[in-house]
């Protein structure tokens, strides 16, 4: 739109405003003072193309599969092929596992994903004193290649992907799966999946940590260096702000520190020598979708178009693949209430309709009795059949990036991008993104904007139906899944088996190759591969790693 | 002046789920209590040394990784052997409503679950917990 046309528009807007709005406005006030997002983002009453004045469609917005990628990262997106449903899950033994996802497959799922239970995601064994009342409690107990054979059994590892949420164990996860993925016949060029392997947000926010941060970088680039050359349909690290977000971060912070996890990490790669063309086509991401609908689109949008821009020009990469944010999506666990729990069933569809106007490769959504205990199968194919309706129903699939355009869509994605981009420039000034982590940046961000948005809740200046707003007499008491004790004395069982049966000298001899390489600069990853064939424990192999490279503990900042 | 009561607020167990102990840590320190927080991965024994250390009048603990029905019984029992029971333990997280009472015979004074305001846990701290 010319000049002339915007100024038009403006001055017609200014006489709307007085004669129009104004008059309607004394007989009829708004019903807020204030309206803004659940990131407290405010928001106005009306976006017209003043707004967006400045947008260039060539520059700004563009085409799908073409760089900015605002539009998405696949020139055809969902024409071509639909979204991955992906729902997260494990619980219990292997084998309490292995039927669910069989269950999930049969039932139109079309990829994996891995829930593990604390001790693993910990680097704990299941007969770890730690380990007492934890035990396949949220998520599946994966000790040693054994259960990840039960795990994967009669799931044919060259027909279908993998997502493993796994961040200081990833890399024997990974040689885990590789290893299962032989026994199957299938070689490691030809799997497909991703690990977590984020170890950056785990300090700030998802909490599964075990190393200090420098070293748990090592293991990652380390992880990065293999898979390029061996792995390469694998996806190295789910560069992640889902956690950010359920840790209370605002939608703006989430895409900031997603973004600036990012930049640590094709740092750290080029540091090791890699070059970013090789490695980064494989880094993926893994947003939140939270309640605010119109919120999450323009951030999943202004995510593609700022790493983009990242990628070209900061980092000067020249494969359009290393340009590309392709991510998996969860509905927001942290938006989902305990009282009157069946208004979850609504608050996800909302919420996974967001990420797909946003273009998402991958979607995991959350079942109704999230917030009680890991899915019921009922509740589980709710969830699934919420995308299958998006899908199938509404007809949101049938046309690529529908929202661009509005007014409102591309002003709030450009702000999204402006105020995402003051923070990684705050992180840049600090000194990149693990000195922000050492000084305790990003935490101090998120406890902040977890302890104001309780506040408001409180004041009800937000409401939450249900909970502070449209409360019900009687508790609504519904189904929910209960892990039976059995499963942990079973699994101690299984575990002290496996260590009676197994080579134990041969497994010394790999855990001693491993502390060598650890102690050293070799890639871990062989030594991790060897052990693991031998059935060494994952807790066996983490204290390997502990030895050589400490501990981290939790500073306890709130 | 009068002693100020001291609160620890804890994580015990594996679950790094910490958005509402540091909510309720913040909040309790704004309503004018004195608050330790212990940060993550508190084993029982480490959770019952701080809270004799810093000498607490009650601990709240945070658990949502559905050892409750080990961990808190576990805290009750140290506090017993050292002595230290007159230090009250409440709590919160995901604690299903059933296993309420059973926590309560156990020893827990209260438990506060999702969509709990921080107003009401400062009330109850204020009116169930007294400065030793």
């Amino acid at each position: 739109m010319d000049r002339d046309e915007l100024h038009r528009i403006a001055e017609e807007k200014e006489d709307w405003r007085k004669n129009c709005l104004q008059r309607f406005l004394k007989q009829n006030p708004e019903r807020l003072d204030r309206f803004s997002t659940v990131s407290d983002m405010e928001i106005g009453a009306l976006y017209t193309p003043e707004e967006v004045g400045q947008l260039d469609y060539l520059r700004d917005i563009g085409f799908p599969g073409q760089y900015p990628y605002t539009r998405g990262v696949q020139a055809s997106m969902y024409r071509g092929r639909l979204w991955t449903m992906r729902m997260f899950s494990g619980f219990g033994s292997a084998e309490d596992t292995n039927r669910r996802y069989k269950y999930l497959l049969s039932q139109g799922q079309t990829g994996l994903s891995v829930a593990f239970h604390y001790p693993t995601l910990m680097g704990y064994d299941s007969d770890s004193p730690r380990a007492q009342g934890e035990v396949g409690q949220c998520g599946v107990a994966i000790d040693t290649l054994k259960d990840m054979e039960i795990l994967f059994d009669g799931i044919p590892l060259d027909q279908v992907t993998t997502s493993m949420t796994i961040n200081p164990p990833a890399a024997i996860l990974l040689a885990m799966y590789i290893a299962v993925a032989e026994k199957q016949g299938v070689s490691k060029k030809e799997i497909g999946g991703t690990i977590q392997n984020d170890m950056l947000k785990e300090f700030t926010a998802q909490k599964t940590f075990m190393l200090p941060p420098r070293p748990s970088l090592r293991l990652i680039v380390d992880t990065v260096e293999y898979c390029t050359k061996e792995v390469p349909r694998w996806n190295t690290i789910s560069i992640s702000g889902y956690h950010i977000r359920e840790a209370g971060s605002t939608a703006v912070q989430e895409l900031a520190f997603t973004l600036a996890d990012g930049i640590g990490y094709v740092q750290a790669c080029l540091e090791r020598g890699l070059m970013v063309d090789d490695f980064s086509p494989r880094f993926s991401f893994f947003f939140n979708s939270h309640i605010d609908f119109f919120e999450e689109i323009a951030k999943f949008r202004a995510a593609r178009r700022l790493w983009a821009k990242i990628m070209r020009d900061r980092f000067q990469a020249r494969n359009p693949k290393s340009w590309m944010l392709r991510f998996h999506t969860q509905t927001a666990g942290c938006s989902l209430t305990a009282q009157q729990p069946y208004n979850n069933v609504v608050r996800t569809a909302f919420e996974a309709l967001a990420a797909v106007l946003g273009g998402t490769q991958s979607l995991h959504t959350n079942s109704l009795d999230e917030v009680y205990a890991v899915p019921t199968e009922k509740a589980a194919t709710i969830a699934l059949r919420t995308q299958q309706i998006i899908a199938e129903e509404t007809g949101v699939a049938h046309t690529i990036d529908p929202l661009a355009g509005s007014y409102f869509i591309e002003s709030l994605t450009n702000k999204m991008e402006e105020e995402a981009l003051k923070y990684i420039t705050k992180i840049d000034e600090l000194g990149g993104i693990i000195r922000a982590i050492e000084l305790g940046y990003p935490q101090q961000e998120i406890a902040n904007a977890a302890y104001a948005y309780q506040k408001d809740l409180e004041k009800k200046e937000k409401s939450v139906v249900g909970v502070n707003k449209y409360q019900a007499d009687e508790a609504q008491s519904i189904e929910y899944l209960k892990i039976n004790p059995e499963v942990e004395r079973r699994q101690v069982a299984r575990i002290q088996q496996v260590r009676r049966n197994r080579n134990n000298p041969r497994v010394r001899s790999s855990l001693d190759d491993l502390r060598k390489a650890a102690q050293g600069s070799e890639n871990l990853m062989d030594p991790i591969l060897a052990s693991v064939k031998e059935y060494a424990t994952l807790q066996e192999i983490c204290d390997v790693f502990r030895e050589v490279f400490g501990v981290y503990r939790d500073p306890g900042m709130f | 002046m009068e002693r100020k009561v001291r609160i620890l607020i804890a994580k015990p167990g594996l679950d790094g789920h910490d958005r509402g102990a540091k909510v309720v840590a913040r909040a309790l320190r704004d309503g004018g209590f004195e608050v330790v927080y212990t940060g993550l991965h508190q084993i029982p024994e480490q959770i019952v040394t701080a809270a004799i250390q810093e000498d607490v009048d009650a601990i709240g603990m945070s658990v949502l990784s559905g050892a409750h029905r080990h961990l808190f019984p576990r805290v009750l029992e140290l506090l017993r052997q050292h002595q230290a029971q007159d230090i009250k333990v409440f709590g919160g997280g995901i604690i299903p409503e059933e296993d309420i009472p059973w926590l309560k015979t156990q020893g827990v004074q209260a438990l506060f679950t999702p969509g709990t305001s921080t107003e009401d846990i400062i009330t109850w701290v204020k009116e169930n917990i007294k400065a030793k």
